[in-house]
């Protein structure tokens, strides 16, 4: 990525520090600053009004359930592509801000490869490699930037219509739009899953935008000692024997 | 007429022989015939159309032909297509065709449509657009084989014959047949129109020298509400883009109705892993935690 998109993401973030704040504790580390906080819910804002109004369209079961919360069928038809658009605009500037941390490393393979031990529970820290993202945050992520190229070349030819771009391929960016959302909607389970009650202590990351030490060098040990200079497994141990329930 | 066919007996107990009166009522699909070979193009169907219909004005295109306008459009739904084709021998032959919905038996549109009761097919075989329930998603656009709904912008529904179904309920024929001077447009059931049809296909090929004389109903879609006699039915092309094996996308079979619901519910199994996760996994917190209790068996340990 060139100097360019740096400098807009960095004056983005100067602006956006000034209209909100970023309250760290003692205690605390600074994970997502104001302007990545608003790109992300104004993305899951987005996403969610896509995805109840999509849905409703998509599944005859479903119709008469989800089109009223927009004002029936033809409004949920209506505004379902200006959602969609939204979702897009606000996700790609997601993406200049992260595509830095999101690069892809011989440590992320090697998570994957190593991704029974996370879903069983049985590694209770990630490994020393870990950064500001996982292997497996940034996994979702490209297939949210995969995802977005799909939805937009196949929602474009949906909102334009069979006139133009003839009847099969509308029947085929259809099915393509469909399962493009399908995906993203298993996603979106797994994300809120983790980011709540699966992991807890990261949903603060998102809301004031700080995140405990503790939290910092359990899921992100490369990232804490970037930040901290101090090992985290070392940091993790001295927390361990200053507890109080150790005897 | 639907009254009296659901008071049909048609089983009777102890009853020696034919069930009294069986057979003597037909359950009938409505069907328009129409013989190109007979047609004049003198577009009283069209007026025809627009008239019974109460359509607003549209405005014709010239494009030097006869046609009126190169399609069909949201207030002008049946228009005839004038096509000029050159025989082997150098000699033109004039090929007017009335196109209009053509009331499949199987509609693509029905099924590409997702919006509640916005397509409805009556038991009579006619197709008929709810414009009411329609969201305007265009979905039956691309559903279509003969390119028949059509879009208005300013409404934001989507318009196309309706086989007078208004007229045909009170047991009148459509405008166009009415309207018909030649006699080659003709209105009935499904069967007497297909037996007429394949007469005329049999005389024009007997007694006329059209060889390739015949019936176009096509199959792939489980036929038509409408039928046409053509001089030539190997070729269904020439008359202005009839296709020869009209086809429903098969995003809108197999997907919409075996792989969406199965997708859809593979979907909500994911969330149902991540709960089973919770519960039988557990969350990983940030380290360091409490040490583990050594825990044999539930409570008694």
């Amino acid at each position: 990525m060139g100097t360019a998109v740096e400098r807009f993401d960095q004056k983005a973030h100067h602006a956006f520090d000034k209209l909100g704040q970023n309250h760290v504790y003692e205690g605390e580390l600074l994970r997502h600053r104001v302007y990545t906080r608003f790109l992300h819910w104004m993305v899951a804002l987005f996403f969610f009004l896509a995805l109840f109004s999509g849905f409703g369209i998509y599944l005859p079961w479903l119709f008469r359930w989800f089109t009223p919360i927009f004002g029936g069928g033809p409004l949920s038809r209506a505004m379902h592509p200006w959602f969609g658009v939204a979702f897009v605009a606000f996700f790609a500037l997601q993406t200049l801000n992260w595509i830095k941390p999101m690069r892809w490393t011989s440590g992320d393979t090697r998570w994957i490869r190593n991704i029974r031990s996370v879903v069983s529970g049985s590694e209770k820290m990630e490994p020393p490699d870990t950064g500001f993202f996982n292997a497996g945050q940034k996994v979702q992520f490209w297939e949210i930037v995969a995802g977005c190229v799909v939805y937009l070349i196949t929602g474009i030819i949906l909102w334009v219509g069979a006139d133009t771009f003839g009847r099969w391929t509308v029947a085929i960016s259809y099915v393509l739009h469909d399962i493009s959302a399908l995906i993203m909607l298993g996603g979106i389970f797994i994300h809120i899953y983790l980011s709540t009650i699966g992991e807890p202590g990261t949903f603060q990351a998102m809301t004031r935008g700080a995140v405990s030490e503790a939290w910092a060098w359990t899921f992100h040990p490369a990232w804490y000692q970037q930040v901290t200079g101090r090992d985290p497994y070392q940091a993790c141990e001295e927390a361990r024997r200053r507890m109080s329930w150790r005897s | 007429m639907s009254d009296r066919r659901t008071l049909q007996i048609k089983q009777m107990s102890a009853h020696p022989g034919p069930i009294p009166g069986e057979g003597v009522q037909r359950g009938f699909d409505v069907c328009k015939l129409i013989d190109t070979t007979t047609c004049i193009g003198c577009k009283a169907c069209e007026v025809a159309c627009v008239e019974w219909n109460d359509m607003p004005f549209s405005a014709t295109t010239f494009d030097n032909t006869y046609q009126t306008m190169p399609e069909t459009r949201w207030n002008f739904w049946n228009l005839i297509k004038f096509n000029e084709h050159q025989r082997a021998d150098g000699t033109i032959q004039w090929l007017m065709r009335k196109d209009q919905c053509m009331h499949c038996a199987d509609p693509g549109c029905l099924r590409a449509c997702p919006a509640d009761g916005a397509i409805v097919q009556y038991t009579n075989g006619i197709v008929d657009f709810q414009q009411e329930n329609c969201i305007g998603c265009e979905f039956c656009v691309s559903g279509c084989p003969f390119d028949i709904p059509k879009f208005n912008k300013t409404t934001k529904k989507v318009y196309k014959c309706t086989l007078c179904s208004d007229r045909v309920g009170q047991g009148l024929e459509p405008a166009c047949i009415k309207a018909c001077p030649t006699g080659c447009l003709k209105f009935g059931t499904k069967d007497d129109m297909k037996f007429i049809a394949e007469t005329r296909a049999t005389q024009l090929r007997d007694h006329f020298g059209y060889d390739k004389a015949g019936v176009y109903d096509p199959q792939s879609i489980g036929g038509t509400h409408v039928i046409y006699v053509l001089h030539d039915a190997t070729q269904p092309e020439l008359y202005g883009g009839l296709p020869k094996d009209p086809q429903i996308p098969w995003s809108y079979t197999v997907w919409k109705w075996l792989a969406k619901p199965v997708l859809g519910t593979f979907t909500l199994f994911g969330l149902l892993g991540v709960c089973l996760h919770y519960v039988m996994v557990g969350p990983r917190r940030p380290q360091p935690e409490p040490p583990e209790k050594e825990v044999l068996d539930g409570n008694r340990g």
